[in-house]
């Protein structure tokens, strides 16, 4: 009955012209494809609305300019899109690249609520020329300290100032600051999940 | 740690591979941390014919402004399967590629080669029942990178698979059987394994080309399975 299972395809970088194949609005194509993953929560999903951003860096500081990042959230009462009750419109899932020129990305969503004992958390799939398999990481909230206290993963992370690495800082209301380090001091902790 | 099979790291590029330079100031330097168990997502994005066009499968088509874009036309297929063998359906395949010059069509790719004004280079298609996908498209060709002074890559697709879960989300390139450039790319060299570099290697499948119009090449693409006791427990009877 047991049988060995299949080997898994390996992964290969993203390359620099990633653009053109899940993010041709940022190549300036117009055409052939419509974008996908450019509305994470609909217009009609309620909770509240924010606007996350930040700059990749490598290790010499400098940013990543040809970096595009995926986004899988679940909504204000911790749901993900298919589960009952979660709005049609509900997408949680999203696509953004980083700035050619300034390396700066951006999303606008909705605050993702608490699953269970878990504090609320968008998570982040990172590709990108040089980056030869993809990078998961998660984004927590600061100002969310007491659910953040109680978080499993965060918990896991064996080293207070490498969860630090996890915390978007709010700007001001409604907009939060998500800065990730590919290498050095500082350094974003990375997940294999 | 998520309800799939652990990462296989026999399989699947280390971060850093030096020989391949970009990768020196982009790899992190700690290990991964593994995920508790159960907090990992298991869910992920779901796509339906409505996301698609119904070209978007075509690059042969689907970037035509007065005639067909010049190159070798080929049938590109395969299946997309989890490590149990499993048909991956319902799963959207997305595709982007250089024409048959080895020219982008990216505002940053400056490669002399020409662009083709009937190319656009990329298509998506969902996976059916049997996890098959298709796409027609032009074989692409190789292009210099700036790796060392003398660096060309083996002609190659990039193909995004989303899979069932976001663990399961994979990108990785396809290239062709008997490319002399392949065991001198330091991107495809990366993996560590020299069979599963051959399992990037697309096959000629001449039984799938059509006569007069294309050949065929086939692809096939295996995601993380699922773990024994989530397989049982929930998935088992769906
Ligand atoms: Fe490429």
């Amino acid at each position: 009955m047991a049988k060995s299972p299949l080997l898994e395809t390996a992964s290969q970088t993203a390359g620099p012209y990633v653009h053109i194949g899940l993010a041709p609005e940022i190549a300036e194509l117009t055409k052939p494809l419509t974008p996908l993953g450019q509305s994470i929560a609909g217009p009609r999903v309620s909770g509240e609305r924010i606007l996350v951003r930040g700059i990749i860096f490598d290790g010499a500081q400098d940013p990543v300019t040809d970096a595009m990042l995926e986004i899988w959230q679940a909504d204000a009462e911790g749901r993900h899109a298919g589960d009952d009750g979660c709005a049609p419109e509900f997408r949680g899932w999203g696509r953004v690249a980083a700035d050619f020129d300034t390396g700066l990305w951006h999303f606008e969503t909705i605050k993702p609520g608490r699953v269970g004992a878990r504090a609320p958390h968008i998570a982040l799939w990172i590709v990108a020329r040089g980056i030869n398999i993809g990078l998961h990481t998660r984004l927590y909230f600061d100002d969310e300290t007491e659910a953040n206290e109680a978080d499993p993963v965060l918990q896991s992370v064996p080293d207070s100032r490498k969860a630090a690495t996890l915390m978007a800082q709010k700007e001001r209301d409604g907009v939060y600051r998500f800065d990730i380090r590919l290498q050095g001091p500082g350094e974003t902790v990375f997940f294999d999940i | 740690m998520s309800g799939f099979r652990a990462r296989d790291w026999q399989v699947q590029p280390p971060a850093l591979t030096p020989d391949y330079k970009t990768t020196r100031l982009r790899a992190p330097s700690a290990p991964l941390i593994t995920m508790p168990e159960g907090c990992a997502p298991e869910s992920g994005p779901v796509f339906g014919q409505g996301d698609l066009g119904p070209l978007d499968h075509d690059l042969l088509q689907n970037h035509v402004q007065d005639g067909a874009p010049i190159g070798e036309r080929i049938l590109l297929h395969g299946r997309v399967l989890d490590q149990e063998a499993r048909p991956v359906a319902g799963t959207l395949v997305e595709v982007w590629q250089a024409n048959a010059g080895g020219r982008y069509r990216h505002r940053n790719d400056r490669y002399l080669a020409p662009l083709d004004p009937n190319f656009g280079g990329c298509g998506r298609t969902l996976t059916d029942d049997a996890g098959g996908y298709r796409f027609h498209t032009l074989r692409p060709g190789p292009y210099p990178w700036p790796n060392s002074d003398n660096s060309w890559r083996p002609a190659h697709i990039h193909v995004s698979i989303m899979g069932s879960g976001f663990p399961q989300r994979l990108i990785t390139q396809l290239y062709f059987e008997g490319d002399p450039l392949i065991p001198l790319c330091p991107i495809v060299q990366a993996v560590p394994d020299a069979s599963a570099i051959d399992r990037l290697t697309a096959r000629l499948d001449l039984a799938a080309a059509s006569p007069f119009d294309c050949l065929a090449y086939r692809f096939d693409i295996v995601l993380r399975g699922r773990r024994a006791s989530l397989f049982e427990n929930k998935l088992e009877g769906m």
